[in-house]
């Protein structure tokens, strides 16, 4: 079974899942984006990597924020952007995803970034789009969102170079995270030596230890002496039913508060995917407090959108007129 | 019309022969085994030297998407894919639409496929109106009409007490019920199987606890109301344990498997493919070999093709969004082929599996080779590969996980009721 992700050469083709993509591509896509950090503070927040191509940001789910990275990074490239939110367009009139493909395909676009309700579906349409397409998954149902799993390793890597010598924590709705799967998936494959998940059974897929991650269900056990804890969104939807019992207890047993920060290693970071539910996952003492860099973790991830659209439109960071740069946040710049 | 088929090798289960012997056939019977009757003079010979003969298959479901959904496949469609795929009888479940719950569609149903003189169609009828799981229908009246037994399709009886009654009901005629076990809460929206792939790709699972539940909940039911039970596509090892016990137990239980299961794994569904988006889900190698060893000892008794041609565009979908099913009558045999060469289990045991016990199971007459039986026949070479291409399967449906497959088995000759109804084109 060919790895859809890759051309015959072992190269980037698309980016639909962490899973499969050598640690090779990976540092590749890590370190592309560290050139691209230093062009947010340039005057001219430009590069023409992309110029003359058009991206395509094909939202079959609504987000507003990773649209609105995966635009703003693809603009920084010099890209032209179209932003389709097609859950309230043609779907709704009753269009196939791959017919709404092939209309934008006849209007000649470059690239797409897919976000969709369904796992799977980026997958398909890179199976469907001629060669010189390329798509990037910016969120499939439950199972990938590979840019935010790049983002969080890339925040990680700027306070906490060594990977090699990390403890992990993801800790909450492990079952129907689409990014906690993707970070599991770069943390091991990059070589951190503990990947932990925390949260009670009914929010753990089945076989996740398969993962390569330890189950913890008692976070203060989990928590001990990790140097990084990831914590993931709770939907709302998931409250007062046969999940969980209520967000009072969530929070209390999973919520994430200085109490329980303090069993982590002192210089631990804290990280979260966003938006928050502040008083359920997260206290906002930790979420605004020293340790937490929910706010870096956004402003990299336009580094890393940008990394991966250059890469897959072929462009060689070499080549990148001008770019370079030096992380600008630091502990403590989200306080 | 008059056939000899001569110095083919012979394989008839039910009568346990496996020798090179012909076959005479006049007048839609088989008239004579081994020597030819006085005076027989054949119309048209068979040459069937290296090939082997052996009753029509007959396949326990295989839907034919008639009435209602003939964009995804026609009956004329589905019975050519069946004679070329040597099978020469099938059950068809109710889950047409409307659902096959009126005597009189089932007599159009059965009328339609009798006139395409093809193979023979015999429909399970739903056992609760409109599918719903509350009134019990007319179970009686379908009989007479054709049905040889009554099935919910894939949509369970929520309801205990209405399981219960139609359990009942049902022995009191000696009907049988051909139930898919799944518990359909725990079920619910899941798309493949609860484990390691399913949370790798962020699929909801079924686990197979759903089998377990619903099969125990069948099975007691059964020994309370004494109804004949026929479980449909059996999926894991616990599944097959439970119908040992039970069988030991004394319980009129039979059960079957889709061939799809004796050779896939949820590993199978690689990156997405939905041609194994299937109902059982496809489950672990464990499960895959437990019902291999349960269909080798005896505790499921036969193999089914779980016939369910799709569009192409229904599965042009994300996995848990494309349409349930895989193309499968054409793939009958081959499969099972494939399957008792690799578990070394003989001709006549693996072909007992899709003839004579699925006969047996329907209660039809079919399934064997005794003298004066319907010549329902299946002439195939045992060794002659052919590549599964969607382009060239007679089905409508042209979705099966084992496109560009070579699987050794062709059909060459199919006869119903004494009639070459499908020939290999040279």
């Amino acid at each position: 079974m060919n790895n859809p992700q890759l051309d015959r050469d072992g190269n980037l083709k698309h980016l639909l899942s962490i899973e499969g993509l050598p640690k090779r591509i990976l540092n590749q896509i890590l370190d592309t984006a560290e050139s691209f950090v230093g062009v947010a503070e340039r005057e001219v927040k430009k590069v023409p990597l992309l110029r003359g191509k058009t991206v395509c940001n094909l939202f079959f789910e609504n987000s507003t924020r990773t649209r609105t990275t995966f635009e703003i990074a693809a603009k920084r490239l010099s890209a032209d952007v179209i932003s389709l939110n097609v859950s309230t367009s043609s779907q709704s009139k009753g269009e196939t995803i791959l017919d709404t493909v092939d209309n934008l395909i006849a209007m000649h676009a470059d690239m797409f970034v897919v976000r969709h309700a369904q796992s799977g579906a980026a997958h398909l349409i890179a199976k469907h789009v001629p060669p010189h397409i390329h798509v990037v998954n910016a969120g499939d149902g439950r199972h990938s969102h590979p840019t935010q799993g790049l983002l969080d390793v890339f925040t990680i890597r700027k306070y906490k170079p060594d990977l090699h010598n990390l403890k992990i924590a993801i800790v909450g709705d492990v079952l129907h995270s689409r990014v906690a799967r993707s970070e599991i998936h770069a943390l091991t494959t990059l070589g951190v030596p503990e990947v932990r998940v925390i949260a009670p059974k009914t929010l753990l897929p089945a076989q996740v230890e398969k993962l390569g991650v330890h189950v913890f269900h008692d976070m203060e056990e989990g928590l001990k002496d990790v140097d990084v804890i990831m914590m993931l969104r709770l939907q709302n939807e998931r409250m007062n039913g046969a999940m969980l019992p209520s967000s009072q207890e969530y929070f209390k047993t999973y919520g994430l508060t200085q109490e329980k920060l303090k069993l982590a290693k002192p210089d631990a970071i804290v990280m979260h995917p966003g938006p928050m539910n502040r008083g359920v996952e997260i206290d906002s003492n930790v979420a605004d407090g020293k340790q937490s860099v929910i706010l870096p973790q956004v402003t990299y991830g336009i580094a890393i959108r940008m990394a991966v659209m250059a890469l897959l439109a072929g462009g060689s960071p070499a080549q990148q007129q001008g770019t370079g740069g030096s992380p600008t946040a630091t502990a403590g710049d989200a306080s | 019309m008059k056939i000899q088929i001569k110095n083919g090798r012979l394989i008839d289960p039910k009568n346990n022969i496996d020798s090179k012997l012909d076959v005479f056939i006049a007048a839609g019977k088989i008239v004579a085994i081994g020597h030819s009757p006085e005076g027989f003079v054949a119309n048209q010979v068979v040459e069937a030297d290296n090939l082997v003969v052996c009753p029509g298959l007959v396949d326990l479901s295989a839907r034919l998407r008639e009435p209602g959904d003939e964009y995804k496949a026609r009956l004329v469609s589905e019975l050519q894919a069946a004679v070329a795929g040597g099978v020469t009888s099938l059950a068809c479940p109710p889950d047409t639409d409307p659902v096959l719950d009126e005597p009189g569609l089932v007599e159009m149903l059965k009328h339609r496929a009798k006139q395409q003189g093809l193979a023979h169609v015999y429909p399970l009828g739903a056992l609760t109106r409109q599918l719903e799981g509350k009134a019990l229908s007319e179970m009686s009246e379908l009989t007479t009409a054709g049905c040889v037994g009554f099935s919910q399709a894939n949509v369970a009886i929520t309801d205990t007490q209405v399981l219960w009654r139609a359990m009942e009901y049902a022995a009191t005629f000696g009907f049988t019920l051909f139930l898919h076990a799944e518990e359909p809460f725990l079920a619910a929206k899941g798309v493949a199987h609860d484990g390691e792939v399913a949370t790798r790709l962020g699929l909801k699972g079924i686990p197979s606890a759903a089998e377990a539940l619903a099969l125990s909940t069948i099975l007691r039911i059964a020994q309370e109301t004494g109804a004949k039970v026929h479980i449909s596509r059996l999926s894991t090892a616990e599944g097959v344990e439970m119908v040992r016990a039970a069988k030991k137990q004394g319980l009129k239980i039979s059960c079957d498997v889709s061939a799809h299961h004796l050779h896939l794994t949820e590993h199978d569904i690689g990156y997405f493919d939905a041609n194994c988006h299937l109902k059982p889900p496809l489950r672990t190698q464990r499960d895959k070999e437990a019902l291999s060893a349960g269909l080798k000892d005896g505790t499921i008794d036969a193999i089914c093709s779980d016939h369910t041609p799709v569009d192409d565009d229904a599965k042009l979908a994300p996995f848990a969004e494309a349409e349930i099913g895989a193309t499968g009558l054409e793939l009958l045999l081959p499969l099972t082929l494939k399957w008792a060469t690799e578990q070394k289990v003989g001709l006549l045991q693996a072909i007992g599996s899709i003839t004579q016990t699925s006969a047996r199971i329907l209660g039809v007459p079919a399934g064997d080779l005794s003298v004066n039986s319907d010549a329902d026949l299946c002439v195939f070479d045992a060794n002659e590969y052919w590549k599964v291409c969607p382009d060239t399967l007679k089905s409508q449906g042209k979705n099966t996980p084992f496109t560009n497959l070579e699987l050794a088995g062709k059909v060459k000759f199919t006869l119903v009721h004494g009639q070459i109804v499908y020939q290999q084109r040279t």
